[in-house]
């Protein structure tokens, strides 16, 4: 973890127009739920609905796309990386510099809204507020890394993450359930349905799978993404 | 590696580099030494210029040979930019940041012991003092470029790479950095800049490598490269009042190698330079000919370059 990378970092990620999505969206969660609180009771059956469709099926992999990508395939499009690249720091510390900002964004803006949100609509009930806060951590901190790589590796990374994001856990996951073991989302309702009690969740994947299957990713995702930043190349315009 | 910022000269060095993308060949076994004191990397756009440099850089693995700086490879070694200073030509700068926090964060990514007095001196050394409190998203190129060179600058680097350090700045910058950079070479720092522009690279470099379609075409002192360049063929169209009378004196001086007689009047190659553009009045009034154009036919740099490379096979 390098404290110069991560200043640099925050300040290109939050000062760039990206922003309003990171803010946008959890605003939207927590306005909804605001709203839904004032027209009534709400139940745990609709706040695992909001939850898992919007919050974690929506939000998230968003959020995860804007900061994992947009901590480090801005830089590198524009050549700016080349003022952090040109030091003498292991390019790996930099990878997991980029990484730790991003899932430290993917905290704030994922899962504490997440949190306020279950917690305005049942309040401490069957634990779904800190089921849904924990497994939007997890899985935010799954998408940070996973798209991260995916910055460092394509200059089409915002295509690739929404095409993932939309299509592979979206629609291929809703149509076949076997998808769903692959799915980050899943992973992180896995997380959510181990902490919270509720009767009207259950999750399609173990945790038994889930918690392995986030390691694994989180992890090669990022070594992978240190490894390939050590042999990023620059062609320059001829 | 001995990457100790100590004062002992650094050595760039090339073997058998080349380098393609797909079937393009940007650089094709280029094998060049850049020791202590200023060397211009000269030649035309799309020569080859910025690749060789991403890969004296270590932003770029040569295809086949090697790169090393101090006998020690160049290539995913993060080590060498203790010994490194890097100006890139692209933009390259965090537009939010201030001047000052930009090479005060290239001060603290360095890890020097007093990063805020290292900052200070190098945006003294490129004069953006005055500029430092401001944007860098509002700077000029100019100032873009100073500032760039300043955090390249803060770590005292024994080997200062520069890719089109001149572009976009006015003339007085031009001149400062060009003394700037004289300085730094007469101090024995190892210093390479890259430049399409003859006249920049004769005025700053002791030495120059001349890059032609990804092949080093010459190398050596630069009077010896511009001797070379006055003293090739030269191609001249010339229209008179009477061309063959004109072709007929030509021929029987030696300084002219063949003359024809085309539509538009005569194209001479001309083999001494200096003799023939004296001799050519002379002739011509001795021959009663009246001269109505003498235009060189061939003194673009690509074709002077050209030239140098035909030389050098």
């Amino acid at each position: 973890m390098n404290t110069v990378v991560a200043g640099i970092t925050y300040r290109a990620v939050l000062g760039r127009r990206r922003v309003l999505l990171l803010v946008l969206l959890p605003l939207s969660l927590i306005g909804l739920a605001v709203l839904l609180r004032l027209i009534g009771d709400v139940g745990e059956q609709s706040t695992v609905t909001l939850m898992r469709s919007f919050a974690i099926g929506t939000m998230l992999p968003l959020l995860g796309l804007v900061a994992g990508t947009g901590v480090i395939a801005p830089e590198i499009d524009d050549g700016t990386i080349l003022h952090l690249l040109s030091k003498p720091i292991a390019r790996p510390v930099i990878a997991y510099t980029k990484f730790a900002v991003a899932a430290s964004l993917l905290a704030l803006f994922g899962a504490v809204p997440t949190f306020l949100a279950a917690y305005l609509l049942v309040g401490g009930e069957s634990g779904l507020a800190y089921g849904f806060a924990l497994g939007a951590l997890c899985g935010g901190v799954v998408y940070a890394a996973l798209f991260l790589l995916v910055g460092v590796l394509t200059r089409h990374a915002v295509t690739i993450g929404v095409s993932y994001a939309l299509v592979w856990e979206g629609l291929v996951g809703s149509l076949v359930p076997g998808a769903r073991s692959l799915s980050i989302q899943q992973w992180a309702q896995s997380v959510a349905d181990a902490i919270s009690t509720s009767p009207f969740f259950k999750a399609d994947v173990s945790l038994g799978f889930a918690v392995p299957a986030m390691i694994v990713v989180a992890v090669g995702a990022v070594v992978w993404a240190g490894q390939r930043l050590r042999s990023l190349s620059l062609t320059g315009d001829e | 590696m001995t990457t100790t910022r100590d004062a002992a000269p650094a050595v760039v060095e090339l073997s058998q580099v080349s380098r393609w993308y797909g079937n393009v060949v940007a650089v094709n076994d280029v094998t060049m030494r850049i020791g202590p004191g200023v060397t211009g990397l000269l030649g035309p756009n799309g020569a080859g210029k910025s690749t060789l440099l991403h890969m004296m850089a270590g932003f770029l693995a040569p295809s086949t040979g090697a790169a090393t700086l101090n006998g020690e490879r160049i290539w995913r070694n993060h080590q060498i930019f203790r010994l490194v200073g890097l100006v890139p030509e692209k933009e390259g700068v965090y537009g939010f940041l201030t001047g000052w926090q930009f090479v005060l964060s290239s001060a603290r990514l360095h890890r020097l012991p007093d990063p805020e007095a290292a900052a200070r001196r190098a945006l003294a050394t490129v004069e953006m003092e005055g500029a430092k409190d401001r944007r860098v998203e509002t700077y000029s190129k100019g100032m873009r470029q100073r500032v760039k060179v300043a955090a390249a600058l803060v770590h005292d680097p024994r080997v200062l790479l520069l890719d089109e350090p001149f572009n976009g700045m006015d003339p007085r910058q031009r001149l400062h950095l060009m003394d700037l950079i004289r300085r730094m070479g007469e101090e024995g720092r190892t210093i390479l800049f890259s430049s399409h522009i003859l006249e920049e690279v004769e005025r700053v470099a002791e030495h120059i490598e001349v890059l032609v379609a990804g092949r080093h075409a010459a190398s050596g002192d630069f009077r010896e490269i511009r001797r070379r360049m006055t003293d090739r063929p030269h191609l001249f169209r010339v229209r008179s009042s009477d061309d063959r009378r004109l072709a007929a004196a030509l021929i029987a001086d030696a300084s002219s190698a063949s003359v024809s007689l085309t539509g538009d009047g005569l194209e001479v190659q001309a083999v001494d330079f200096r003799r023939f553009t004296r001799l050519l009045p002379r002739l011509a009034r001795d021959a009663g000919v009246r001269l109505w154009q003498v235009s060189p036919a061939d003194e673009d740099l690509e074709s002077v370059f050209s030239y140098l490379i035909s030389r050098s096979v």
